[in-house]
């Protein structure tokens, strides 16, 4: 589907396309109730309640007033209604804003002020400087004479730098005061959402005839919500407008991610959903033979003798209703609410926040903090995720000749500014690559200090590094590129850009030399893109080591070449060039194409090395991370050893004689084959030893393994805690991630750029570096984080927490409604099995909604283990990794507590409330009291940590169950008038409540502590030892069980990275002889591993 | 969502050139409660506490299980089942007709000495077993609209099948509650002289009061083709029939008992107690059991030893838990938070099993 923009043409677009009126809105004011409800009913929860609302209303099967389902379903849906409308109202408020604002457009010739929304496609659009671009734009005029200028587009893609953008070859040179009567048609696709893609025609008509179709790029246009900046003015012609803009399509709401919890708690909302039928089928066949054998001869219930058709069904359906409150329905409201509070936790930490940048961590999802406690894998990012993406040139090796080895810094190296000094050609020509193969642009300050505005950071440093060794890039004007060399100004012209894409790992530009105008071809790239296209008589030797030999440092190296291009092979290939980016299909294919002809017989010049430095903490980050269970695997674009280096400085593997890389690599499907055969065997021999195995995968290798090898490779990624994915490419890492999560296994991706957007957004949780790279990784991610170290905190203190919280909150929500619906049930078989309620429809109202759901509420202010303790023992994640707080046994053990307490309840308030005393409406509110105690001695029990909130909460839940009984027992039209009151007076009342709580919670407490003490569980062990202190200090005491280290040959299969491998292994952890060597000589905290830093933090602990 | 704010066209102006202002601002301020490090108190199941908290709960219910055990005892208390005692024996087999018959004569005189003294006031009851009345179509028939006044006489759609007579008035007091009304009635004598049994009071204040409205008075009660039991006097307003404001607070157990009366002079022991039975109300035909009570009371009420016996229970459960704790802990002590219970101290392989 093509689109036709007739330019300046008042008439015919405007009924075609729609005008530029912006709404983000979900909802109007007309269709807001019935959609809102048709989404939340979407939901099986809300279509089981509201099933059971409207049973309510058959007043012959309602055990109580419907209003006990109808209240707080409303309430429910009339607070996430409300939570939906204020969002939707702020969408509103900002589109209106931004659809009232006033630009200049050209209408019938004349320049008029119109608001925003009134601009149709083909229009003109004036844009001062700082003004914001109101719909996407081809640019048609600048006020810069070369038609260039400059915008910021932070809004659309995060990225902070100055962008340039150049008005098609068409319209150059055209008077600005002649812009207003420019007609022509612009051919362009119809709207999509790649903002880095516009494959476009411009056709002028006379009198700006030019005949010529000119092709237009995305450099040609200006996005909607970009910012015009440096340029005076610039005007453009609408091509999208409204909804229909770029960045109007790539807004959409993202798919709801599910948490492994959620997914829990529905399975179990299912069982008891399962359970609930098989109860309502037992009594309701239960309820018809008591009546069919009993109830005839009770003459006082008055049985008609002929029933309608539908009797049978009558009591199953009470019980139904009766039972419906096994699925709370509060479980939903409170969750959300402590979902959004986790995720506050973690906006408002002071301890996750950047202090360089003073950005604080973000939770832009704020539905699955738990799911990060539950985090498997971690698939990172390397450059600006484990380094600090501050690139600093460090060595270079120039024809040969190696600088900065010693000193570890080029620009430093005596010999490197001799070179300079002396003149040195080839140097010269490194330099001069370094200079401008790039697309960085110069700023001149007032002062008059150049500063560079540079997409990519390498180009930063080697302009930056250039510029230290007097190459100095001083100024891009258009086309014109100068360049001063110690005191000399040289020009050049640009003639073309051949630019970096992922798969051509290379940029080249071809300029002009305008003093001897020869034409010139500057390539950069990584060496494998541009090695293998050297001229062939030069000897790349000495470039492949020094590619080698700096990787092995963890420097990133990039390989400067270059060639002359004749005049004639270079206009040539310039109408190559021009074809390809004008075609409209394919064009990058196309373009890559045609670049490869001209990227050939490359003189090589040299090799940079650029340092990235680890971020701080990233090593401590990953061991804590690591020893929690959670296996990382590295994907990056970089080279194999580079990537090998940075793994090993950042504790991702451990060297030789503990750790063990396998390589997959080859060229071809059946070297693949083999390889991966033979890791796999060897992983397989080696998983049950604790031996660090990890494998190294390149993008190639990985292609070919995902397409014909997936099973084997699946199996391998299952087997293997560690693995390096080097030379990926985005879609790659995205494959990764799904082919984990088709294991099953909760993954966490984290990155930085845009290259880890699609991993992020795959993976079930993605978080992003708000870093150099630009803010895209950040704000395609769930979470943002400033430094790659806060992961640490993220997962284990908030996510461990979150996880904890939510399985308590769940599992105690099921507790009480079903311990409640037990009682209902009891009460059945003791009048008739024939669904009468025992309690009125007040008191479960309340009880569910109100009573019960505070006091939990609080449990998000709940810790188990101090933060502290957390940090020091990261293995404590397994339990939430594993779903050991929340799974069908341990409900299992909730499901049983609240039977037992609903057999206490029943049986205490029956037995103590007999004869004389067993007044329905006294019963129920003993029964009541009886539950309410219980629970709050449950949520006492079960919680960890007590805050003044907890206290309050708790008992003045207690109290207020009291005071709002008491109020209704006040009011003489309340079936329980005077019922509290009478209660309380009586004596038997309170030691019945105490009775039952003595009941209910003595057993629990005594089980409780017989596992606290005599089979704790590790999270047991470290709160003791936290909260009392003693033991972790007397551990010096404790001599480690010595267990016999089995000596065994690793299996000899010379598979792997062949060098000096052991055969005999030590043990990566504690009781290794090193560590009973380092008991023995008095360090008497470290019990846990060999690590001085772990040690050393254990003594500060001590010293506190 | 956000990523919808985010991207909208407004989402821009902070977003450039002020962001890193506004970064600074964005910085949380800092407390207590935002960090999570609200002042926690956060005890452990030490077994010193545990221990002790067994113990004191041993050692208070201990007594108050005596105490109510005691005051449960010294209740005293004349059960007399006489549903079947008082059927004729030439009726032994066929018991319903005899109920149900208007012509046989149902009184039935029976005697019972005093165990013990009974020291007034002695309350009366009559005690129902195998009777639902919190069967849910009956718990349900009744209009308390109607009971409460008389602007509610017509509101009689809760009270099915007892809601209206054939010919559309409305019964007042409508429903199967108050139409099953107990009939049965007892006369008090001893040594020849009528024991007065005053039927006062025997109802709550505030039923009477607030629920049973002085306007209303009985109308076409019992007045259908079955009935059901009592029939009421119609002059006598609602709020003053106290049998059936009593019956009308339904029980939320088959087997109940409801005051019939009090006996306000005191009964000496071996005192001889003639009672005569109105023997009306039909339990025949669905097993029911119908029991006369005489009862002094006590504290926690009539003579229950169940909650008694329960503390008793409880409280030595929890010494016998109490000791067991603390033999277990003699023999077997286990240091709290002991590190080398932590599997990844001793499983190399940093995996827990």
């Amino acid at each position: 589907m093509k689109r036709y923009v007739y330019i300046n043409d008042d008439e015919s677009a405007r009924d075609l396309y729609c005008d530029n009126c912006i709404s983000n809105r979900k909802y109007t004011l007309l269709n807001f109730i019935p959609k809102n409800l048709w989404e939340q009913f979407s939901r099986f929860m809300n279509q089981y309640f509201l099933l059971i609302a409207c049973l309510q209303l058959w007043p012959l099967i309602t055990p109580v007033n419907p209003a006990s389902t109808w209240g707080p379903l409303i309430f429910i849906f009339a607070v996430s209604a409300t939570k939906e409308a204020w969002d939707d109202y702020n969408r509103y408020l900002s589109d209106k804003k931004a659809n009232e604002k006033e630009v200049w457009v050209v209408m019938h010739g004349i320049r008029k002020l119109v608001q925003a929304q009134d601009i149709h496609v083909g229009n003109i659009i004036w844009l001062r400087e700082n003004d914001e671009v109101p719909c996407d734009l081809v640019l048609i005029g600048t006020s810069d004479p070369q038609g260039v200028c400059y915008i910021e587009t932070a809004a659309l893609d995060g990225e902070t730098d100055l962008k340039t953008r150049v008005i098609p070859s068409a319209c150059m040179g055209i008077d600005s005061e002649l812009l207003h009567k420019i007609k022509g048609v612009i051919e362009c696709p119809s709207p999509d959402k790649d903002i880095r893609r516009f494959d476009a025609n411009l056709r002028l008509f006379p009198p700006f005839l030019d005949n010529d179709v000119c092709p237009l790029t995305i450099k040609n246009t200006i996005l909607q919500s970009c910012y015009l900046r440096n340029t005076e003015w610039a005007c453009g012609v609408a091509v999208y407008t409204g909804n229909e803009t770029k960045l109007g399509m790539c807004r959409g709401i993202p798919e709801p991610k599910l948490t492994a919890m959620d997914a829990m708690i529905d399975k179990l909302t299912g069982a008891i959903f399962v359970f609930q039928i098989v109860v309502v089928i037992v009594l309701g066949i239960a309820g018809n033979v008591w009546k069919d054998t009993e109830a005839r001869k009770q003459w006082y219930v008055k049985y008609p003798e002929e029933s309608p058709w539908f009797e049978l069904l009558i009591i199953p359906l009470r019980f139904e209703l009766l039972c419906s409150i096994m699925i709370p329905i509060s479980i939903k409201v409170s969750l959300d609410l402590v979902k959004s509070l986790y995720a506050k936790f973690i906006d408002w930490d002071n301890e996750m926040i950047d202090q360089e940048t003073g950005t604080p961590s973000h939770a832009t999802n704020t539905a699955i903090s738990e799911d990060l406690g539950q985090v498997e894998y971690i698939l990172t990012d390397k450059t600006g995720t484990l380094t600090e993406n501050k690139m600093i040139f460090r060595r270079c090796c120039i024809n040969g000749v190696f600088y900065g080895n010693d000193s570890g810094d080029a620009l430093k190296d005596v010999e490197l500014h001799n070179a300079v000094s002396s003149r040195s050609p080839d140097v010269i020509h490194f330099l001069t690559v370094m200079a401008i193969c790039n697309t960085v642009i110069p700023m001149k300050t007032k002062t008059g200090d150049i500063f560079y505005k540079a997409q990519s950071q390498d180009e930063d440093a080697l302009v930056h590094a250039a510029a230290r060794l007097h190459m100095v890039f001083v100024n891009k004007n258009a086309n014109i590129l100068e360049i001063k060399f110690n005191g000399s100004t040289i020009q050049y012209e640009v003639l073309e850009t051949l630019e970096f894409t992922s798969d051509r790992k290379r940029m080249s530009v071809v300029v002009k030399d305008c003093q001897n105008g020869k034409i010139l071809l500057l390539t950069k790239g990584a060496d494998e893109a541009i090695l293998p296209i050297a001229c062939p008589g030069q000897q790349t030797r000495a470039f492949f080591e020094a590619v080698e030999q700096y990787s092995q440092l963890g420097l990133r190296t990039l390989c400067l070449a270059w060639r002359q291009l004749k005049e004639d092979e270079y206009e040539e290939w310039s109408l190559l060039f021009k074809e390809a980016n004008s075609t409209l299909v394919d064009r990058e294919w196309r373009i890559a194409e045609v670049c490869q002809r001209l990227e050939h017989d490359l003189e090589i010049l040299g090799v940079t090395a650029i340092e990235d430095r680890l971020q701080d903490g990233v090593p401590e980050t990953i061991e804590a991370l690591r020893k929690a269970g959670i296996n990382f695997w590295m994907l990056t674009g970089d080279k194999k050893n580079t990537a090998i280096q940075i793994a090993l400085s950042c504790n991702f593997i451990s060297p030789e004689p503990k750790g063990q890389l396998l390589l997959i690599d080859g060229k071809t499907e059946d070297e693949v084959r083999q390889s991966l055969e033979r890791v796999l065997l060897t992983m397989r021999i080696t998983t049950s030893e604790p031996k660090d195995v990890a494998f190294v995968v390149d993008g190639w290798a990985l292609e070919i393994a995902l397409k014909y090898y997936r099973k084997a490779f699946t199996e391998l990624a299952i087997l293997s805690r560690t693995a390096i994915c080097c030379r990926v490419t985005p879609s790659q890492k995205a494959q990764l991630v799904e082919l984990l999560k088709s294991c099953d296994y909760r993954t966490l991706a984290i990155g930085d750029g845009g290259n880890d957007v699609r991993m992020i957004q795959q993976a079930d949780i993605g978080v992003g570096i708000s870093g150099r790279e630009g803010l895209q990784a950040a704000r395609a991610a769930d979470y943002s984080i400033g430094k790659f170290r806060f992961l640490k905190r993220l997962i284990l203190v908030h996510g461990r927490y979150s996880y904890n919280r939510t399985a308590f909150l769940s599992q105690y929500s099921f507790y009480k409604s079903l311990l409640i619906c037990f009682i209902q049930i009891f009460f059945s078989f003791i009048s008739g099995v024939s669904g009468t309620s025992l309690f009125n429809s007040l008191s479960l109202m309340a009880y569910n909604v109100f009573y019960t759901s505070i006091p939990v509420l609080v449990s998000v202010l709940d810790k188990d283990l101090s933060e502290e303790t957390v940090m020091q023992h990261p293995q404590i994640l397994f339990y939430c990794q594993a779903g050991r707080l929340l799974n069908p046994s341990t409900f299992a053990g909730w499901f049983g507590r609240s039977l037992f307490h609903a057999i206490v309840v029943f049986v205490i308030s029956i037995h103590a409330y007999a004869y004389e005393k067993s007044e329905m409406e006294e019963v129920s509110m003993v029964a009541l009291s009886g539950c309410i105690w219980l629970q709050a001695f449950v949520v006492t029990l079960e919680t960890n940590s007590f805050t003044i909130l907890q206290c309050i909460a708790i008992w003045g839940n207690l109290a207020s169950f009291y005071f709002i009984n008491w109020i209704f027992s006040a009011i003489p039209s309340s079936g329980m008038y005077t019922i509290m009151f009478r209660l309380c007076r009586q004596p038997s009342y309170w030691t019945t409540v105490f009775l039952i709580v003595a009941a209910g919670m003595g057993p629990i407490l005594a089980l409780k502590y017989f596992r606290y003490t005599y089979r704790p569980s590790k999270i047991n062990i470290l709160q003791q030892a936290e909260r009392l202190g003693g033991p972790i200090l007397s551990l010096g005491s404790i001599e480690p069980q010595p267990r016999p280290i089995l000596e065994k040959e690793v299996s000899p299969l010379s598979i792997t990275q062949p060098k000096n491998r052991n055969p005999v292994y030590e043990p990566l952890l504690s009781d290794s002889p090193n560590t009973r060597r380092s008991f023995g000589s008095g360090a008497p905290f470290d019990f846990f591993q060999t690590q001085s830093r772990l040690s050393s933090s254990y003594s500060r602990n001590k010293d506190n | 969502m956000s990523s919808r704010g985010a991207a909208s066209s407004s989402g821009g102006p902070q977003l450039g050139t002020s962001e890193s202002s506004k970064r600074i601002s964005k910085k949380p301020k800092y407390s207590r409660f935002t960090q999570q490090e609200l002042p926690a108190c956060k005890p452990i199941l030490t077994p010193g506490w545990v221990i002790a908290t067994f113990i004191a709960v041993g050692i208070i219910f201990i007594p108050i299980g005596l105490a109510s055990l005691f005051a449960s005892q010294r209740v005293v208390e004349i059960v007399h089942r006489y549903d079947e005692e008082c059927v004729p024996p030439i009726f032994s087999g066929n018991q319903l007709a005899y109920i149900q018959s208007s012509i046989t004569n149902k009184t039935c005189t029976k005697n019972f000495t005093v165990p013990k003294r009974m020291k007034g006031p002695v309350y009366v009851y009559y005690q129902l077993d195998n009777f639902y009345q919190n069967h849910r179509r009956y718990v349900k028939s009744r209009s308390d609209k109607q009971l409460r006044s008389k602007a509610g006489e017509l509101d009689t759609s809760t009270c099915k099948p007892e809601a209206t007579t054939g010919n559309n008035s409305p019964i007042v007091p409508c429903g199967l509650i108050a139409w099953s009304l107990f009939n049965d009635t007892y006369g008090f004598s001893m040594k020849n002289k009528v024991l007065d049994v005053s039927k006062k009071n025997i109802a709550w204040k505030s039923d009477q009061e607030h629920k049973f409205g002085s306007d209303v008075y009985p109308k076409n009660f019992q007045s259908g083709g079955l009935i059901g039991g009592a029939k009421l006097n119609a002059s006598i307003p609602l709020s003053e029939q106290e049998d059936l404001i009593v019956w009308m607070r339904t029980a939320a157990l088959p087997t109940f008992r409801k005051l019939y009366g009090k006996i306000e002079t005191d009964l000496e022991a071996n005192d001889e107690i003639t009672v005569v039975i109105q023997n009306n109300y039909n339990t025949y035909s669905f097993g029911g059991r119908k029991r006369l009570v005489l009862s002094t009371t006590s504290w926690i009420g009539g003579k229950n030893d169940f909650l008694g016996i329960a503390y008793l229970t409880v409280g030595g459960f929890c010494m016998f838990l109490a000791i067991g704790f603390i033999l277990l802990y003699v023999i077997k002590p286990r240091p709290l938070g002991d590190p080398a219970f932590l599997s990844w101290n001793r499983n190399p392989s940093g995996i827990m099993n």
